[in-house]
């Protein structure tokens, strides 16, 4: 008992001595520090954001939105063909890889301990981080090469493969949060197995399954690398996916490199677009996976 | 035998190389409530889930003997059309959360892609909640979703899924185990009105509940089935040493 009196003194010395104050400034300084550092780490995207509509919403308005771009020397013009193009190569690489995804996520989360569904998660994970630039020379070869032509539809392969992991990974990962009576519940309804997936499990975790489809578009929307030498871009308007075509990116990249002072600032109105979209599709995901969220 | 529901005959079930059920005999009457009963782990869920075979979702089940749910084989039925003849609730109530209440009672029609005229699910739907004992607290909410109830409320939905189906007989997995007294009192006041037109299975580890509701007991211990009988013979004199020490709380 002595010796817990003596310590309690001991501390109670420490709480109200001089020490207390360099304690109560450390805290303090502590605290100021992880603000000050979140902060910093929220400087470069209100940078960002501010430098792109400074310099971008000037050359916003309907001719830019709607027109095609004029040759060298005449002023105006528009970027139509590229959001044009970035619509269809976000449609395309969907429509490759949605099916694909989901299955793949509806395997991993059914069968997580077989050897083929432990290939597949490290094959997921090593192509996820592959280089963007990789894939799009893969593309070339599997897609441009044989087809003699650069071409929409080999931008989209490339995105499609991008996009791949994103889904497989998000709709595995919600499949596997649905409990597991729920499943039971069906099966001893007398439903099949295929019914239960596509008709309990499946919607069950929809908002999860659409989130993690929205992400993957947002991701591949701004992507540049893959698609140089595969949708290769096209200053002419281009509805067919088997001939060349542009993209935001794109054409941000070839309007930035140029040496005229106009299409510099057509360069910040397009990316002022590509972000603005780009932050909606992030918006909107989380909008659902807040909203849908499905109770159990 | 005529009026007998299910009978199982020298029925063994492992799991890999664990035997987890050993020469269980017994069989159900009509419209009556048997109560299986045990400690936990003695096999007594396993034997439930044999009856509509979903111990087989689990790799290396294996059964040997014979389960019959009216003179028909249950191992050589479709376990799809076998499961649609046989109704069960599980411990943690499970309504389809994306689903309302009234998408939940006729969900083993809907998702079995079975087509029928609104009255008809209608009737259905009044029929199989009213039976839950659920209809009043449901009938001016049953668009909204099954999750929105209470624990006990949610069980009750999952009883009437189950009835809507017109089982030929209603599993029942430790029903109220997750559920407070006063819905596990709500529950149990139901299986006794329902045992009038529907003969019931009910697992339990709650002796008082197998006491209160039942009117045969199975004592499983260890996998075996150690005593089934009439639940007041079995409770007042237990012809078993095991169901004696069982029922006065020596172990289990």
């Amino acid at each position: 008992m002595k010796e817990a009196i003596i310590e309690r003194s001991v501390l109670e010395v420490n709480m109200t001595g001089n020490n207390a104050g360099w304690r109560l400034f450390k805290d303090m300084f502590f605290k100021g520090l992880i603000v000050l550092l979140a902060f910093i780490s929220m400087l470069p995207l209100l940078l960002i954001l501010y430098h792109i509509t400074i310099n971008g919403i000037s050359v916003i308005n309907w001719e830019f939105i709607s027109q095609l771009p004029r040759p060298i020397g005449e002023t105006g013009g528009g970027i139509y063909n590229s959001i044009i193009g970035s619509i269809m190569l976000i449609i395309l690489s969907s429509v490759l890889s949605v099916p694909f995804g989901i299955a793949a996520g509806i395997y991993l989360s059914e069968k997580s301990y077989g050897k083929i569904a432990q290939a597949i998660q490290l094959s997921v994970v090593v192509l996820q981080g592959t280089p963007s630039i990789v894939i799009g020379i893969i593309a070339y070869l599997w897609v441009v090469a044989p087809f003699q032509s650069f071409s929409a539809l080999s931008g989209g392969i490339a995105l499609s493969i991008m996009m791949l992991p994103v889904i497989i990974k998000s709709t595995e990962e919600t499949l596997k949060l649905i409990p597991y009576h729920l499943k039971e519940a069906s099966l001893a309804l007398g439903v099949p197995y295929y019914k239960t997936i596509l008709k309990v499990i499946l919607p069950t975790g929809l908002s999860g399954i659409l989130t993690g489809i929205l992400l993957s578009v947002a991701r591949i929307t701004g992507e540049t690398a893959p698609l140089l030498f595969t949708a290769f871009g096209n200053q002419f308007m281009n509805y067919s996916i088997l001939k060349p075509i542009d993209s935001l990116p794109y054409r941000i990249f070839y309007y930035a490199m140029s040496p005229y002072p106009e299409w510099h600032t057509f360069a910040w109105g397009a990316s002022f677009i590509l972000v603005v979209v780009v932050l909606s599709f992030n918006l909107i995901a989380r909008g659902i996976a807040i909203k849908w969220k499905v109770q159990f | 035998m005529e009026s007998s529901v299910l009978t199982v005959d020298n029925f063994c079930a492992y799991f890999g190389d664990n035997q987890i059920l050993k020469n269980i005999n017994l069989s159900t009457k009509n419209n009556v409530v048997t109560a299986l009963m045990g400690p936990s782990g003695c096999g007594k869920t396993t034997l439930i889930r044999c009856v509509n075979r979903m111990h087989e979702l689990i790799p290396g089940a294996k059964v040997s003997g014979n389960m019959h749910l009216r003179g028909d084989d249950i191992y050589s039925m479709e376990p799809i059309v076998l499961r649609r003849k046989i109704g069960m609730v599980f411990q943690k109530p499970n309504p389809f959360p994306m689903m309302s209440i009234y998408d939940n009672v006729i969900a083993g029609y809907k998702l079995n892609g079975i087509k029928m005229g609104r009255d008809e699910f209608d009737n259905i739907v009044e029929h199989s909640l009213r039976n839950a004992a659920l209809w009043e607290e449901v009938k001016d909410s049953l668009h909204r979703k099954g999750t929105f109830l209470s624990g006990g409320q949610q069980q009750r939905l999952c009883i009437a899924r189950a009835l809507a189906m017109n089982p030929e007989i209603l599993l029942l997995d430790e029903p109220t185990s997750a559920l407070d007294p006063k819905s596990t009192a709500h529950i149990e006041e139901l299986i006794v009105e329902l045992k009038k037109n529907v003969t019931m299975l009910l697992v339990t580890h709650n002796i008082a509940q197998a006491a209160r509701v039942s009117d045969f007991t199975a004592f499983i211990y260890l996998g075996e089935l150690v005593e089934f009988g009439p639940t007041e013979k079995m409770f007042t004199v237990p012809k078993d040493k095991r169901t004696e020490e069982y029922l006065t709380g020596k172990f289990g």
